[in-house]
């Protein structure tokens, strides 16, 4: 899997809504949640990762497919 | 890379599938019947009434053609002059419950606050099904009972 650059996942992210996010997952998007690992282990849409938001800058590069899309979320608008 | 800013929340409340350990918990939307009777505004409390019983329901939800739910009729609602447009015999603007409350919380709530069933709607305001209290209960102490012997097995 081709790895992210740090630095290269910092683009402000653009605000879709739920059919887009399905759209983008059959398309083969990568998800991640951004809420702490407890509340990840309890429920989760599927196949998402989790990178909990304090650890984003340091896990994305590392964890992430820069080739594909990425959608973030947590748990709803902050 | 994209921000689905509604979130966790917004898909949970439309009931779609989801991961993680308390993903196959019963919840307020796979328990709730989805033959519940359903009125528009402009019928008239007679007929409705009269299809509400032959249906063996005590409750019926008053939606628009898109399934929005816009009121209900109960016991009282339902009785009287069965000439009455159901938009005036009706109760607007019912409190609904999303999809995914758990279960065991639902009968909670509804025997707490005597609630003998309730309307299922998903994010969009849209009718999933009726929730009965008897309904609620059995599941959550159905739930309750495996989760008990998974517990002992585990």
């Amino acid at each position: 899997m081709a790895k992210a650059r740090r630095g290269k996942m910092a683009a402000m992210p653009r605000r879709i809504e739920r059919d887009e996010v399905r759209r983008l997952l059959d398309q083969g998007a990568q998800l991640v949640e951004v809420l702490p690992k407890e509340e990840f282990e309890e429920e989760h849409l599927p196949g998402a990762i989790n990178i909990p938001l304090r650890r984003i800058d340091a896990r994305a590069g590392e964890l992430l497919d820069s080739s594909r899309p990425v959608v973030v979320y947590c748990w709803d608008d902050p | 890379m994209y921000d689905y800013g509604s979130g966790k929340q917004d898909w949970l409340a439309a009931g779609l599938p989801t991961e993680g350990r308390v993903a196959s918990w019963p919840r307020a939307g796979t328990v709730a019947r989805t033959d519940a009777p359903t009125s528009s505004l402009d019928e008239r409390r007679g007929e409705v009434a009269e299809r509400v019983r032959a249906a063996g329901w005590d409750v019926c939800v008053v939606v628009n053609e898109e399934r929005v739910v816009l009121g209900l009729l109960r016991g009282e609602q339902l009785e009287g002059d069965p000439g009455t447009r159901i938009e005036e015999a009706m109760r607007p603007g019912p409190s609904t419950f999303r999809p995914h409350v758990p279960i065991a919380e639902m009968a909670r709530y509804m025997v707490e606050h005597d609630l003998p069933s309730t309307p299922i709607t998903n994010g969009d305001g849209i009718l999933v099904g009726v929730l009965r209290r008897e309904d609620a209960a059995v599941a959550a102490l159905e739930w309750q009972r495996r989760h008990a012997e998974e517990h002992d097995h585990g």
